[in-house]
């Protein structure tokens, strides 16, 4: 009895039932869905319950100030009672220098605050290219950063004047021209080694001045050669300045001009200091490095291909303590005899080598997910290959790979704890090993490494936020 | 309208394809194609699939590379040359089946990024000459969108208007209709009609032998890599001389 049939008003949308709604919903589906999850909910909140009765005390009972374990502990018991334990924040207060810079000299310690806060007003263009506020915002909090902790560190009055006219000036330049802000980036690495390690100022502008000459050769002799082997020959001409017209040329204008800030030798850094100098000089070179390494990876070019994979395959084959070996011992031998070649640089160069061959790989994974018509659309336009890569596929690549990047990217600034196999102070190890041996502190184990731990914490989940703000802003799709 | 259309041919070549030969592995893909595209010409190349019909016109801008036999685009001869490969494909415009946006660019920037960084044309004109196609394919309200908020038949209308934003002498369109829904068809073929009007040299691999009878003065049928049959539209539908092209016409046009 087939009948035909005519809909003459469209039905209005109704809200849905109250149980298909809001917080009864949700725990209904999320909690109590079936009898497994009931028993599931009931032990895992007594599991909480369990954990924070038990340990609920013992941070309730933190002592800020004490003058040694036993001490913590009799302050401890007199406002507890007998048998109460409590958490001796005091050592942390007592050690908080050493965390935060190992043995660097504490009348210096306005250099790396300084060069801290400045590496945000350096991250801030890459990290927010051109939204002016957002810069603002940035450098702003920036100044009002360095400004208390450089008073709280008794920084000399230049401190101060640099760091208000040198912000001063970015905040101005935000508001000019926000895109020109990326040229502080680039000094930056200069300005900051210079700060850390002191010495004359001439230093660090002769060693950028080897990028001038390496841009300047490659921009001449582009036209008349061809990218590829202008590149070269710039990179030839710098390594030639740096190796032949670099240490003359800064004798010669360092006594026309003596400038220096005290120097500061390597084995002074230690903590947090020596952990985010690693960490950022890492992230920030691996990613470039790891790039050119996964487009190697794909190149046509026998060559090139082949270095690549077996820079990689070797790298990512060999545990990153080993690389850290090689780079405390073995680089040595291999150098000639006198060279002094520091050994932070030398961790720092085999960290990011080994962080850089992880983001090859990752970025591949990123280059294969893209479809192909997106490589033959931007052929077929007539763009050339480093700009189809540059305009179309990196920025694309790039995208999808975020989080496994920023995965690397955290797991490098962890692994800087490692460093404490080449007899460099890392926070985790070096500094809460001197912690426990001193005297007063003989016996003390969670405090430090919760500490430790915490500011890790807080560090990598910064990163991660990060990164899913920057998938969110990225995300175009709209599926 | 044909016959005003067929008036703007002129002896110019455009393309001129000799003795040319291509291989996949083992596999002989294109096998001893010949052909000469005039100036102004509306060609439409049609065949059962894996006839080779798509590789042969992906030979015309070197998305695939062929190994014997020669290809001359507007006087370059497409060799290993990069410059020689640069330049005609800075000529010819592509239009593909899957649309190949760019997702992460709004429209207007998919329309100006090739013109600013190929042809270093000043931003503000490149804009301008975006929003001047984006008009005539009727869509500038898009301008500022991405294109995954675009329906297909919109997207394909913006891959049109991208490459035409280059000024091309030649457009290949490779299927353009072929991934879209039956009521978006019509938008896409009125865009390439028009196209077809102004007197642009184009070559359509296409299945919608409707747009072919309208508008191609030319019907090439491939099949197995080889050129089967060619002639103009009205002798190749009303009397096709090849059994073969009567079967795959009787197959394509029996319902």
């Amino acid at each position: 009895m087939a009948q035909g049939f005519t809909r003459t008003e469209i039905l209005p949308a109704l809200p849905p039932p109250i149980t298909e709604r809001g917080a009864v919903k949700w725990m209904r589906e999320n909690l109590f869905s079936t009898p497994l999850n009931i028993v599931l909910t009931v032990l895992g909140a007594l599991f909480v319950y369990w954990i924070v009765a038990s340990s609920l005390p013992w941070w309730l009972n933190s002592v800020w100030n004490a003058e040694s374990l036993s001490q913590c502990r009799e302050i401890v018991q007199a406002k507890a009672g007998e048998g109460a334990t409590g958490a001796c924040w005091a050592s942390i207060r007592v050690w908080w220098g050493a965390f935060l810079f190992g043995f660097y000299p504490p009348a210096e310690w306005w250099r790396p605050i300084l060069a801290f806060g400045l590496l945000f007003a350096a991250l801030a263009p890459v990290l927010y290219a051109g939204q002016r506020g957002n810069l603002t915002l940035v450098l702003g909090v920036v100044a009002a950063f360095l400004l208390v902790t450089l008073y709280l560190s008794q920084a000399p009055t230049s401190a101060f004047v640099m760091v208000v006219v040198l912000v001063a000036g970015l905040i101005a330049l935000a508001q000019v021209l926000p895109g020109k802000l990326l040229w502080f980036t680039l000094v930056y690495p200069a300005l900051c080694f210079w700060l850390l390690w002191g010495g004359s100022i001439w230093s660090p502008i002769v060693a950028m001045a080897g990028f001038a000459v390496l841009y300047a050769v490659f921009r001449l002799t582009s036209p008349l050669i061809g990218l590829a082997p202008a590149a070269g020959a710039g990179i030839v001409a710098a390594a030639l300045w740096w190796l032949y017209l670099d240490v003359p040329l800064l004798s010669a204008l360092h006594s026309m001009l003596p400038l220096e800030i005290r120097s500061i030798n390597s084995d002074q850094f230690g903590g947090f200091l020596l952990a985010t100098v690693i960490g950022v000089t890492g992230i920030s070179f691996s990613l470039p490095i790891g790039i050119l390494l996964a487009l190697g990876r794909q190149s046509d070019m026998l060559i090139v291909k082949t270095l690549s994979v077996g820079f990689i395959e070797f790298v990512r084959g060999v545990p990153l303590i080993t690389l850290l070996f090689t780079a405390s011992l073995l680089l040595q031998y291999f150098l000639p005899p006198g060279t002094n070649f520091d050994i932070i640089l030398r961790v720092i160069i085999l960290v990011t080598f080994f962080a850089a061959a992880y983001l090859a790989e990752v970025i591949r994974g990123g280059l294969a997910a893209l479809p192909r018509g997106q490589y033959e659309a931007a052929d077929a336009l007539g763009l050339d290959y480093w700009r189809a890569q540059r305009l179309i596929i990196l920025p694309q690549a790039l995208k999808v790979s975020i989080p496994a990047i920023v995965s690397t990217f955290i797991g490098l600034f962890k692994d800087t704890t490692l460093v404490s196999f080449v007899g460099l102070m890392d926070p985790l190890r070096g500094v809460t090993t001197i912690l426990r041996a001193d005297i007063n502190w003989k016996g003390i184990y969670w405090e430090p490494y919760i500490f430790v731990g915490a500011i890790f914490f807080l560090i990598c989940f910064g990163m991660s936020r990060y990164s899913m703000y920057l998938e969110r802003k990225l995300k175009t799709d709209h599926r | 309208m044909a016959d005003a259309a067929k008036m703007q041919i002129s002896d110019e070549v455009a393309i001129q394809i000799t003795g040319m030969n291509k291989w996949y592995g083992q596999f002989h893909v294109l096998r001893d194609i010949n052909m000469t595209v005039q100036r102004g010409e509306r060609i439409v190349i049609c065949g059962p699939s894996g006839s080779g019909k798509s590789t042969l016109i992906r030979c015309i801008n070197r998305l695939e590379e062929h190994q014997q036999g020669q290809i001359i685009v507007d006087g370059t001869e497409l060799t290993n040359d990069l410059k020689n490969i640069d330049k005609v494909r800075s000529e010819v415009g592509m239009v593909f089946q899957h649309f190949n946006l760019f997702p992460h660019l709004t429209i207007l920037e998919n329309l100006t990024l090739a013109p600013i960084w190929v042809r270093k044309v000043p931003k503000r004109e490149a804009e301008e000459t975006a929003m001047y196609f984006l008009q005539k394919v009727k869509i500038p309200e898009q301008a500022n969108k991405y294109p995954g908020q675009l329906s297909g038949g919109q997207q394909q209308r913006v891959a049109i208007a991208r490459s035409l934003c280059m000024k091309p002498r030649i457009m290949l369109f490779d299927e353009p209709t072929s991934a879209l829904d039956p009521e978006m068809i019509k938008e896409v073929l009125d865009t390439m009609i028009q196209l077809a009007e102004e007197g642009m040299t184009m070559i359509c691999v296409t299945h919608e032998m409707g747009f072919a009878q309208a508008v191609a003065n030319r019907v090439i049928f491939m099949d197995q890599g080889q050129i089967v049959e060619q002639n103009e539209p009205k002798e190749f539908f009303n009397n096709p001389k090849s059994d073969r092209t009567k079967l795959f016409l009787s197959q394509i046009l029996g319902h």
